[in-house]
């Protein structure tokens, strides 16, 4: 089942396991996954609730580790690395937008995209530049000194996304970017989020439980009770 | 990425500010109180040094016992005899001496009474001290021989018990026994100690031992040098006379002490240094409940925040980067408490200082180091925390409500 040689893709599962709780009350969240995903693509994870989606995504942003099994990111196995080296990858690979936007209250919109170049120890010139550019990006100049709370929930997400494309990571995670939001915004989002993939070069992997949604990818891969069901290149 | 969490702990200071005063409370108390007990005691210190080197280079004082400075005339230590305080008159150098006793006793005078400190002493006693009379004078030496039942009292006895203008005439009860005023002191203030200097009765050291101590001890012999440059000699000399009248054996040691002013004031500060590190010691306690305090407060502020930590450490954050973060947030907190504290306590030891009349002897040193320490207790109490902060799982703590 475990695959000798490392695969070239950017991100690659090798017959990855996640289990969670013991004895009778263990579930598997991924039952043996294995899966390629190339630089460059734009994916959209799909499938019901509870089918291993968001352990999957999780485990692609070296949040969390697979039970079993090998997660081989650019090349190298990742599976077995220290908390603080796949912080490093995090900070330097990968950028993340959750579900429920996640930003800090009471921070306003600059200083919530500015965070990652904190701790990347950038200056402040450098970051307020950067920032910027970022909230520029994602269509939000002029609301840099907004707190969450004064803004829109698509402004919200749009800061989010800010947030994680600031560091211009390889891969941009995106788990149910659209969740909250209604389908005029959701559209907007996944603009976005093609123009990120197509004019930047970020892979971009998103959950979503939306048809619409789904076809601004170029692939589709299901999720049925920890496994792939289905997977399609080539969508739209 | 220093400054940054600096920024970041004084902000989040500033969204709580009640809580964290409250938080701060012991480690406030703590620093305030050792600035100003220390400050107070030295001083105190100040005080004594001064009113001694006031006194005069040229004073020795004798008293039973040997070694340290104890309580006078304790009941362990051999006191003088007559005989004692005899032979040593002929000394060479000597101006003026006197032995005397001293206990607490009411004083009466018309109904009125208090309890004063009663000292029996020679008429030397006034001259060796230096000191000054604003009616009356000193009683004699046949008041003492006799045995004359004669006084001389305080301005503050005048003032509180006789209330009567002249005080000179009046007659007295000194623990019952008749005496009548022959002389007021001037006034000379409170004591390094506080203690009201002109709440005191002075009587002929015969009468005094006969009719109120009903013993023969004397417990203080005082000794006032003609030459001050001679102290020494004189020193030597009352020790060998003593020794001799108290037939002390060779290989025994002097049961009793002869020091000048110098070496008193040297006792007494280091009686106060004994007494600000006790004081300090209470202190350090309340600065530990302090610390305490900040570790619970730091410890809710992680369970708060962790939403906030998962956040941070999903994008990027390094455990050490987060552990910083909350340390800082300790130490700035714990050094916010020392300044407001070190504040106090200078405001606190200038108003007692005022108060007891002693010197306000501030030490910058004393508060930077206070300040300090309150930073090191952010750090011992603070790591804790910072690290479970530092530990937390990042997908758990995204998911914590
Ligand atoms: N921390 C956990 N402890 C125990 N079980 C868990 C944990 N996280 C996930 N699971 C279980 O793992 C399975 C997969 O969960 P996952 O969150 O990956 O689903 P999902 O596909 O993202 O679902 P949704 O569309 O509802 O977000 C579920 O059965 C879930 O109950
Ligand atoms: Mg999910």
């Amino acid at each position: 089942m475990l695959d000798a040689l490392p695969s070239r893709a950017l991100i690659s599962f090798r017959g990855v396991r996640k289990i969670y709780g013991v004895g009778e009350a263990t579930v598997h969240a991924l039952g043996g996954v294995d899966l390629d995903i190339e630089a460059g693509s734009f994916v959209a994870i799909m499938g019901a609730s509870g089918s291993g989606k968001s352990t999957a995504m999780n485990i692609i942003g070296c949040l969390d580790r697979p039970s079993q099994g090998r997660f081989a990111f650019n090349g190298v196995d990742v599976t077995h690395i220290e908390n603080d080296a796949r912080a490093l990858l995090r900070r330097n690979y990968l950028g993340f937008v959750f579900q429920g936007f996640n930003l800090l209250s009471r921070t306003t919109a600059a200083e919530n995209v500015e965070m990652p170049l904190i701790y990347r120890g950038a200056k402040r010139a450098e970051r307020r530049a950067l920032a910027e550019q970022a909230l520029n990006a994602v269509g939000l100049l002029g609301r840099e000194n907004h707190v969450p709370s004064e803004l829109s929930g698509g402004q919200q997400q749009r800061v989010a996304i800010a947030r994680a494309i600031v560091t211009d990571p390889l891969v941009l995670l995106a788990d149910e970017p659209t969740g909250n939001l209604d389908s005029q915004r959701s559209h907007d989002i996944m603009k976005l989020l093609r123009e990120l993939n197509r004019e930047r070069g970020i892979t971009v992997i998103m959950v979503t439980h939306e048809e619409d949604m789904a076809a601004y990818a170029t692939r589709r891969i299901v999720f049925a009770d920890g496994m792939i069901a289905k997977d399609t290149v080539g969508a739209r | 990425m220093l400054w940054e969490s600096v920024k970041l702990a004084l902000r989040t200071v500033q969204r709580n500010v009640l809580r964290s005063i409250l938080t701060l409370l012991g480690i406030v108390i703590g620093v305030a109180s050792v600035i100003a007990l220390v400050t107070i005691g030295q001083g105190a210190t100040d005080k004594v040094t001064s009113d001694l080197s006031k006194l005069g280079s040229n004073i020795l004082l004798v008293r039973p016992g040997g070694g340290a400075l104890g309580p006078p005339g304790g009941n362990d230590s051999r006191s003088f005899t007559e005989r004692d305080v005899n032979d040593l008159r002929d000394i060479p150098g000597i101006r003026a001496m006197s032995g005397s006793a001293r206990s607490t006793k009411t004083v009466i005078f018309e109904g009125s009474g208090q309890s004063v400190e009663v000292t029996g002493a020679e008429p030397g006693y006034f001259e060796t001290l230096d000191w000054a009379f604003t009616a009356g004078g000193p009683f004699s030496d046949s008041d003492n021989r006799g045995g004359e039942t004669h006084c001389v009292v305080g301005q503050t006895v005048v003032n509180n018990i006789i209330r009567r203008d002249p005080a000179v005439g009046e007659t007295i009860r000194v623990d019952g026994v008749p005496c009548e005023v022959v002389g007021v002191l001037a006034v000379k203030g409170n004591s390094a100690f506080g203690q009201d200097q002109d709440l005191t009765v002075i009587m002929p050291l015969r009468t005094f031992q006969r009719r109120v101590a009903g013993n023969t001890r004397i417990s203080v012999i005082t000794i006032s040098v003609a030459t001050p440059q001679d102290i020494q000699d004189v020193q030597a000399a009352v020790a060998d006379s003593l020794r001799d009248t108290r037939k002390l054996p060779p290989n025994v040691p002097d049961d009793f002490t002869v020091r000048d002013m110098t070496e008193m004031a040297q006792a007494l500060s280091s009686t106060t240094a004994v007494m600000t590190g006790l004081l300090g010691a209470v202190a350090a306690v309340s600065l530990l409940v302090g610390g305490i305090g900040i570790m619970n407060i730091m410890l809710v502020s992680v369970a708060e925040r962790t939403r906030e930590i998962g956040i941070r450490l999903a994008i990027g954050a390094l455990g050490g980067q987060v552990l910083t973060q909350f340390l800082v947030e300790a130490i700035v907190l714990c050094l916010i408490g020392g300044l407001i504290g070190a504040t106090l306590g200078a405001a606190i030891a200038f108003a007692g200082s005022t108060a007891l009349g002693i010197p306000f002897s501030f030490d910058a040193g004393v508060a930077v180091l206070a300040v300090a320490f309150s930073g090191l207790i952010g750090v011992v109490f603070g790591y804790f925390p910072a690290r479970r902060a530092a530990s937390l799982d990042p997908i758990e703590a995204l998911r914590h409500e």
